[in-house]
Formats: C-alpha cells, structure tokens, sequence
C-alpha cells in the first residue's frame, strides 16, 4: 500500500460538501463526515436508511467528483466469491495445457529419465496459476486501481452471511488472498462504500469494521435544496408547495413513503404537466409517482385536497 | 483529553452500545484528525466511528451531550493533577488548615471548576460512576461530601452549637449554609453519573422485572415499558429465525444452471450448481378468545405476532367471543392500541363459545389451513358449557402443520368448571400455559423453530 496524497476534494469536511455539491449532490454534515473520516481512518462506510434518500448516489457523486473510476458491486442472494473476487479463466488454461502437451517434448527432449526431466519442468514459473488467467470481478479490480477508485458494495443485506465474511479482509486490510498465488494488497486502498435497506441485520464483524452513516429522509429545507440541485427549473413556488406535501404525506399512515428520488420524479412530471402551483386534481392524478403501493394511493386520495390547501397556506410567503 | 475519551466509552458501553477495543482505537485517531475545538464535528465524528446503528446513534447523542457538556469539557484530568499539586503546595502555607476549613473553602469557592474537580476525585474515589440505581443517588451524595470533609464540619458545627454564643451561632449558620450548597452541588453531580452510567443499567433490568411479571398483574407503567421490550423480543426472534430460508440439497444436481454456468467453458462442468431446497415461510393462523379475562393477553400475543410480520411470518388474524372476526385489516390500518381497543370492544362483548368460533372458522376460512400452517389458538378453554365441537378440532389437527395453544390458566385448573382444555389437548401439538411475556417468546420461538 503506498501512501497516496490525500484529494482536494477529501482534504476538510468542507471540502467534501463543497466536492459533492459541484456535482449536484446536496450532502449533510453527517454525511460529509463520515466520507471525510472514510478517507482518513481507511474505513469503509456503511450507509443504512430507506429506499431512495441517496445512498447509491453518495457513491456515484463520489466517483464523479472526485474523478475516481466507480466500481460497483450488486449483492444478491447467492452471491459468491467467483462473481465478487476473481475467476480462473478455465478456457484459457486448457489451451496452455494443449499448448504444454505439443511442446513438451521439445522441452524435455534432452534430459534423460524422469528425475532429470521432473527437475527440468520444476525449472519453469508455474504459469497455470498466475496473474495471466486470473479474471479479476469487483473487489479484486478495486485492489488493482493505480489512481484511487470508489468501490460501491451495494445492498448488502440481500447477501447471504457466508459472503460477509468474504468481505472481512477486503473491508480491515485491503488485500484479497488468492490461495494459488499468495496475497493480492491494494496499491491505493480504494473508497469503499455500502449500502444497507435493512432487510436482515448485518453481522457485528462487518459493522465494527465500518463507519456508520444513517440517511434518512430530509427535512423540508434539505429537500428543496435537493430537489432544486436535480430539477433546476422549477419555480420557487411549485417547489415550496410541493416539498411541504410531500413531508406531510410521509407523516401519513402509509406503508411507504416517498423517499426523494420519488420527490425528484414527481417534480419532473409535474413540470411537464407546466404545472405552476399544485392543485388537487392533478395531484390526485400524479400520485402513482410518490405512492407505489396501491393502499397506499386509496388512503391519501380523499384527503388530498386538505394536504394540498394546507401545503398552498404553509407557504403563502414564498414566490 | 484521552482519559476523557476513555471514560466516555465506558459510558456507552453502560448503556449498552458494544464498543469495541478497535472502535476505541479508531476513536482516538479520529479525534486526532478532526481535532477537539469544535464540538458538533466531535459529536458526527465520534457518532460514525462509534455508533453502529440508529439506536445506538440515540444514545451516543444524548450521552455526548451529557458527558461533554461545556462545563464538563474543561474538567481535564492532566488539569486535576497541576490542581492537586497546587493544592499540596498551598497546604505547606503558613496557616494550618484542618479538613473542616478546606470544606468551608469549597462550599463558598466562586471557582466552579475548582468544585466540580473535587467532586469529580471525591466522586471517582467512592465509586460513583458504578451507580445503577436512582435510589443510589442519597447515599453516594453523603460519601461524596464525607470524602470532601463533612464529617469534621459537622464535629465543629455541633460544637458551635453548644456554645450558645452570637459568634458562635452565626458561625454555625454559616457552616450549615455551606454544607447545604456543597451537598447541591453533590447531589446534582451524582444524578449526572446516574444518567450516564445507571440509567440504562436500571433500565435493562427494570425491563427484566417486567418480562417475567405476569401479564395480568401487569401495571398501568409497566405496560408502557412493555411494548419497548416486545419489540426488542420480536426482534431478537426475528433476526433468529429470518436467516437460512434455503438449503442446499447436496447431491442433487441443477442441470440447467450448471450448463449455463459452463456455457463459457465449452460445456465441461468446472462449475456444479446444486438444488436448493427453498424453507417453508412460517404461515400462521392465530385464533384468540378477546372475552374479559384473557383480552390482556391477546394484546401481547398479537404485539408480538405484528411484529413478526412480513420478516418471518405469514399472518391471519381472528378474534372471537361468541363469533369469529377476521380482525387482520383492523390491525393493519389502525395504529395498534386503538386497534386492540376496537376488537375488543366489538368482538370481546359476547359470552364465549369455542364450538361456534370452531365452526366459524373451518366453514368460512378452511382454505388457509394446510399442512404448513400453523394454528395458534390462544384461550381459557372456558365454553360456558356450549358444545366444544371436538370434531372439528380433530380435522383442523388433521389439516394443519400444527396445532399449538397457549392458555392463561395454569395446569391445575384445566378441566375444572366449565373448561374444555383437557378435551382439547389431545388434538393440540402442543399445550402450554402462558403467563409473562417471556412465555410467550418461548412459546413463539417453539413455534417457529418447527420450521427451520
């Protein structure tokens, strides 16, 4: 591991809002922190929090901003260390066996018995397991990027438990342990970030080795900042209106809330309905964009227009 | 400031945080990277490197502001020891000076700093940072001034006092004054240690007590409490029982998926896929008598069962007294107490009848009963003398996975009066009597364990 000068954009806390921010990504001191600590300590971070608050696009800002290659990793139920380490390229070592089979006559032509040919071939590098056909898959490209990398393990907990433990020693000490070849390390340990929805608890082992990070959703003030980053042209007042429908919606009784991506979309579509201002009908029309789940939609409908008359009143002031 | 470090994960670690050595370590670099002036980036620092989940987030924040709040930050222990050597050289001073004066110093020493570093040695010395319990606050308090000097105050106050004299009284009044404010300020620095290291000890074993107390003897505090604690339960069930939905079924090879993972390889089989066997999701049809007596602990089961859902369980609901309800939609779109309330109120109002609600059940909701359902029924057994319908009981054990019930009353008066639950218990899988919260887990552990 060589010691990398530390990125300009990684050099203070607020470096790294002011690096994020020139991306688009509106972040929070908590969130800041930890990606400037993440650096610093050599930690990995563990983002938690619901669905769509931006916790994949962390990752991807990251890697944009800071002109680092993204390397992303999805985990999934039967995940294994042939999809997430390295392969051998089976089809490539049967033809160096192929080749080795023709020329070994050649090469042992003048030694004499067995002995004496056995000590010849032991002469040669062992080639059939070697770097050459090794397939390098996520976590193993990650350990060889020259220049620094993000290294996205998203979703973990879809991911069996055995697979955790896969990750110990990539996440504590950068390297990857190949058992024919010996002991592949990073050469600039790279950024690593995971994802968690929460859908099983994570086993302690991996969480000590992280940091922490919990994202949830925005306050009113954080989300107009977001929503305005992402949607530049929408007007002040639709903004206002529709960011205090969305908080009050999500202090409904639903199942799921709409997280911000949803708040991004439906902001999207409302412009292009040129909607100036909400009104109940067009957002009881729009609803399938912030609700997926249809219970969800039945039990905000009828109150819509009391949600939106009081998201109208709570923001007279603006526009 | 490491001593300070240190002391404040021992703190966390009272309240139940699990901080390791590393994380200790990790801490200590951290705070020599973002340095120590600002304190709400030592607070998100600290919280990153400390904190591993959103509860222990809650408790790093409310004990960070405890332990560093601006007054405590500038007690520095490197500080204490130049105080203490102060004070050894002040004490060679011309004066001599016995316990009871320095105590007077203390109590009237405009230097809050100064005070607050005697309480703190005073306060290390008699062990105040292993208080557990509130009641723990008097008796630390006295040690703590004792350690300080009270005792030879209080000598020469008694002293004053018998002399009977104007000089002496208003001396006496003043050593009083002193020995109340000192014994304030004492006071308010143990309920600080209590908040930092007792509190969660308190709470873990309050939550104890409550676990194991039964249900119906339950107070109106307690069952406050008790929802905290079954959710902990349900949840420590579900990480349980939420894992290995499949196994392998070594020897049985999946052709399809290997041939497709070989497709690179020329179709020799480097790779083999086996078949995975895929577990049952435990479906479970819980069926409760909500009349009077058992209603209490109706709610803890279907707490519990509520809690369960989705992570591990599939969930059907009924309540009954005279009739069966589905009561699943309630319990879904209302928030859990009113829901509770409301079947009670409209269920729980007939006089119980275990063969109707038998009946009930098997003409209107055979269709959820298989051979990997479970049918949890909770009640007394008690029919007011109606027909129990002992064949449908046979052909719902017949149907069903397994029949489990879980009864309020103990062993010894089944069968008595007008219980039916010795002429169930043939039929059930299994019978047992319920009476705190802790059985319930067990029963529901039980339950699921049937289908790992």
């Amino acid at each position: 591991m060589t010691d990398q000068p530390t990125p300009l954009g990684l050099s203070s806390i607020e470096a790294v809002t002011d690096n994020l921010a020139s991306v688009g990504y509106i972040s929070t001191r908590d969130i800041s922190t930890a990606v400037f600590l993440a650096h610093h300590l050599r930690k990995p971070v563990l983002i938690e929090g619901p669905a769509g608050v931006g916790k994949t696009d962390l990752a991807r800002s990251l890697a944009l901003s800071l002109e680092y290659p993204l390397i992303r990793m999805q985990c999934y139920e039967g995940l294994d260390e042939s999809k997430a380490l390295y392969e051998w390229k089976y089809g490539k070592q049967l033809l160096y066996t192929q080749i080795l089979k023709e020329k070994i006559h050649e090469l042992i032509a003048d030694a004499d018995g067995l002995d004496a040919s056995v000590s010849k071939l032991a002469g040669f590098k062992d080639l059939f397991f070697s770097r050459d056909f090794l397939e390098p898959r996520p976590l193993l490209k990650a350990m060889e990027q020259t220049g620094g990398s993000v290294l996205l393990i998203d979703e973990i907990d879809k991911s069996d438990e055995e697979f955790e433990a896969l990750l110990l020693e990539v996440l504590s000490d950068y390297q990857i342990t190949v058992p024919e070849i010996g002991t592949i390390g990073a050469l600039v340990p790279p950024l690593v970030i995971l994802t968690s929805n929460n859908t099983r608890e994570l086993g302690d082992a991996l969480k000590r080795r992280c940091l922490h990070l919990h994202i949830d959703f925005p306050d009113a003030e954080l989300e107009a900042r977001i929503v305005r980053a992402r949607v530049p042209d929408i007007s002040q007042r639709l903004l206002a209106q529709l960011v205090s429908f969305i908080q009050r919606v999500r202090g409904e009784n639903i199942r799921k809330a709409p997280s911000i991506s949803e708040t991004i979309d439906w902001a999207r579509t409302l412009i292009l309905l040129h909607a100036e201002a909400l009104d109940p009908d067009m957002v009881r029309g729009t609803l399938n964009v912030i609700l997926k789940r249809q219970s969800d939609i039945d039990e905000i409908a009828p109150k819509t227009a009391s949600l939106v008359a009081a998201s109208v009143r709570d923001t007279a002031d603006v526009g | 400031m490491e001593a300070a470090l240190t002391n404040y994960i021992r703190a966390l670690r009272a309240a139940g945080t699990g901080v390791s050595t590393t994380e200790a370590i990790d801490a200590a670099r951290t705070l020599d990277i973002v340095g120590y002036d600002q304190r709400d980036v030592m607070k998100t620092a600290l919280g990153a490197v400390l904190a591993k989940s959103v509860e222990e987030k809650d408790i790093h924040d409310r004990l960070f502001d405890l332990y560093f709040s601006p007054s405590n930050t500038k007690i520095d222990p490197d500080k204490a020891a130049t105080d203490q050597e102060d004070e050894a050289a002040d004490q060679t001073g011309p004066e001599p000076r016995d316990e009871a004066d320095r105590f007077m110093d203390m109590a009237q020493a405009a230097d809050s700093d100064r005070v607050a570093m005697a309480l703190q040695q005073a306060g290390s010395a008699v062990g105040a940072d292993n208080i557990r319990f509130a009641s723990q606050t008097s008796f630390l308090t006295r040690r703590i001034l004792e350690q300080i000097g009270v005792k030879a105050l209080e000598a020469r106050l008694i002293d004053r006092l018998g002399q009977h004299t104007p000089q002496a009284n208003a001396e006496a009044e003043a050593m009083m004054a002193a020995r109340a404010a000192l014994q304030q300020k004492a006071r308010a620095f143990v309920e600080g240690r209590f908040e930092m290291f007792g509190r969660a000890a308190q709470e873990t074993f309050m939550n104890e007590v409550v676990t194991e107390r039964a249900i119906n003897a339950l107070s109106r505090t307690d069952m406050a409490r008790m929802k905290h604690v079954v959710a902990r339960m349900a949840k420590r069930l579900a990480v349980k029982h939420a894992r290995r939905r499949r196994v392998k079924n070594r020897g049985q090879l999946d052709i399809r998926r290997t041939l497709r993972a070989n497709a690179g390889h020329d179709f020799i089989p480097f790779d083999v896929v086996w078949k995975f066997k895929r577990k049952d999701k435990p479906k479970i049809v819980a069926v409760c008598d909500v009349s009077g007596s058992v209603a209490q602990y109706v709610r803890f089961l279907l707490l519990f069962l509520y809690m369960l859902r989705e992570k591990v369980t599939d969930l059907e609901t009924f309540a009954f007294s005279g009739n069966l309800t589905d009561v699943g939609q309630t319990l879904l779109t209302h928030e859990f107490d009113s829901a509770m309330n409301q079947i009670i109120f409209k269920v729980g109002a007939s006089s119980t009848d275990y063969g109707q609600s038998l009946d009930d059940l098997w003409s209107r909701h055979a269709a959820l009963i298989d051979h990997r359902t479970t049918v949890l029924i909770l009640g007394d057994g008690r029919s007011n003398n109606a027909d129990p319908r002992l064949d449908l009981m046979r052909e719902l054990a017949d149907k069903a996975k397994r029949v489990v019930w879980l009864c309020p009353e103990p062993e010894a008066s089944w069968g008595s009066g007008d219980s039916c639950m010795l002429q169930y218990r043939p039929f059930c899988t299994h019978v047992s009597h319920i009476a705190t919260a802790a059985d319930i887990e067990r029963a529901i552990d039980d339950m699921l364990m049937a289908y790992d």
